[in-house]
């Protein structure tokens, strides 16, 4: 079972890479759930979504103790890392947080997502470059699905920005620290 | 197979409503319940159906009232501040005994609260949702797939007994995703005889009204309606047991707080301790029977509420004080962790002997 928790600020994409993951678990016919916790603020807040993956059936949609967490802002790692499974993963966006995990029973992963987003003229798209890192190593779902969810997700009438999420996630994928 | 879809809670009971034949949509936007409106918004003009923002919660439950009296099948929604506006319009539905698909998805109160997940509207929906002696047939969803069948549900059971049926939802269930099948069942009508549609000049008219001047034919009207409950009592009643067959401790749990308690009960058992779960379904009739029946089996309950302790004078009442029942609740907008609900299921079962 997967418990995954994205958290950033809100406009960061936060709610759409879980909801991306979300169906391409749906794909591959496995339960899950997604929960957003909500603000007023439509952008700035901040923001995160807790993703189930699993093949039972999932009790409680709130992640407490998350075996992946994203943390696309300081904020949300000094708030979470404490709270990972040990054994699990943490994956930081490593062009918006300078500090280190403290944590040694996690595997981490930095990724400067941000940094890439721009050098790739794919502002807002950190987020799915720092999926593929997740997608790459924590063994989420299967890389080669990603444009199946992709479609499910974008619609078709915005085939340029399908393409630039799958690359983005390809981004992710291929990085090497 | 019909084809699982990923939808917002809110959504999915939205696609529900129309999927049922709801063609009339009256609201006014709220948090946590916002999408339902902006999806009925987007989907009523597509199927010759009327959105309309009314100009307040009042208005929209006012019209609510016209349309049911024609008999077409009509909704609103709202969270929690938003249903206590349209209260007085709820006791006239009731008055006039109009079917009509209420919903409210809470947030955190009282005054304006917060716009989190709660569920301390327990008291309101199946107490005192208005003045006047009456009922609304409140069902209470714990996933995505329920939103979809209690709403065709609630629509079917309103106009069976030509009353209110509420969906008492949280935050949770509007704001979160899971796969769900929309084409689930056959959707029932019911005849209406009654509704003020036309008469095309061949029969007397309808008259659908509240007003009762007379003190002992409003009391007739009164003991009818009650009459009418109690067979409801006894046949609509709709619950879930989970692990109670050897349970010792008997846990009470809707919507959300019954998704938390699934992961507290299987870390107890991992632990040793019996305990199961009773799931209302329906808030309204209660499941008093298999709570009163689990009292001889159990020797202590736990209710779990996003309240202050709502539900649990129900479990008090139903199994007649024959056990102890403790709360594990969380309010303001916090949902209860499975390991503030273990706590509990760990200190009843440090409550001596089943006697």
């Amino acid at each position: 079972m997967h418990e995954i928790l994205i958290a950033g600020f809100g406009g960061q994409g936060i709610l759409f890479a879980g909801k991306f993951l979300a169906y391409e678990a749906l794909l591959e016919d496995k339960q899950v759930s997604w929960l957003p916790s909500y603000g007023p603020e439509m952008r700035g807040g901040t923001a995160n979504c807790s993703i189930t993956i699993s093949d039972e059936p999932i009790g409680s949609p709130i992640v407490s103790k998350p075996t992946v967490l994203v943390a696309m802002n300081g904020p949300s790692l000094d708030k979470y890392e404490s709270e990972v499974k040990p054994g699990g993963y943490i994956f930081v966006d490593s062009s918006l947080i300078s500090r280190k995990v403290t944590r040694t029973d996690v595997n981490v992963f930095y990724i400067p997502a941000t940094q890439l987003a721009s050098d790739n003229e794919m502002g807002g798209l950190a987020n799915m470059i720092i999926l593929g890192k997740v997608i790459k190593e924590a063994n989420v779902i299967p890389f080669e699905n990603v444009p199946r969810a992709m479609g499910k997700v974008v619609s078709a009438k915005k085939q340029a920005l399908l393409d630039k999420n799958i690359k983005a996630v390809e981004i992710g994928y291929t990085y090497a620290e | 197979m019909a084809e699982k879809v990923l939808m917002k809670g809110n959504e999915a009971l939205a696609e529900a409503a129309i999927m049922a034949g709801c063609r009339h949509y009256l609201g006014y936007p709220i948090t946590p319940q916002t999408e339902v409106a902006a999806y009925m918004a987007k989907r009523m003009p597509q199927i010759d159906g009327v959105f309309l923002q009314a100009e307040s919660e009042i208005a929209a439950i006012n019209m609510v009232i016209g349309v049911a009296s024609t008999g077409k099948r009509v909704m609103t929604s709202s969270s929690s501040p938003g249903i206590a506006l349209k209260s007085e319009g709820l006791s006239y539905l009731a008055g006039c005994n109009l079917p009509a698909l209420v919903v409210n998805v809470q947030r955190g109160g009282p005054g304006l609260g917060g716009i989190q997940p709660s569920q301390s509207d327990y008291f309101q929906a199946t107490k005192s949702a208005g003045h006047g002696d009456f009922r609304m047939l409140v069902l209470a969803p714990a996933s995505v797939q329920e939103m979809v069948d209690m709403t065709i549900t609630g629509f079917e059971l309103a106009d069976k007994y030509r009353m209110t049926s509420m969906i008492l939802a949280d935050g949770t269930m509007g704001q979160m995703m899971e796969p769900v099948v929309l084409d689930t069942k056959e959707i029932k009508t019911f005849d209406k005889p009654w509704a003020a549609n036309g008469t095309d000049g061949k029969r007397p008219h309808n008259i659908i009204n509240s007003l009762c001047l007379e003190a002992k034919e409003l009391e007739e009207w009164n003991i009818e309606r009650y009459k009418m409950y109690s067979e409801i009592e006894e046949n609509e009643v709709r619950y879930e047991e989970y692990m109670m067959e050897d349970a010792e401790i008997c846990i009470v749990a809707f919507g959300v707080a019954a998704r938390v308690s699934r992961n507290a009960i299987q870390a107890a058992r991992a632990k040793g301790i019996k305990v199961g779960m009773i799931r209302p379904i329906t808030l309204w009739p209660f499941p008093k029977k298999p709570l009163l029946a689990a009292a001889d089996k159990v020797k202590a309950f736990v209710s779990v509420e996003l309240s202050m302790g709502q539900m649990i004078e129900d479990v008090e009442l139903a199994i007649r004080c024959k056990k102890p029942v403790l709360l594990a609740n969380r309010v303001g907008g916090i949902i209860p962790s499975p390991e503030e609900v273990l706590a509990k299921i760990e200190e009843a079962d440090k409550m001596g002997g089943n006697n």
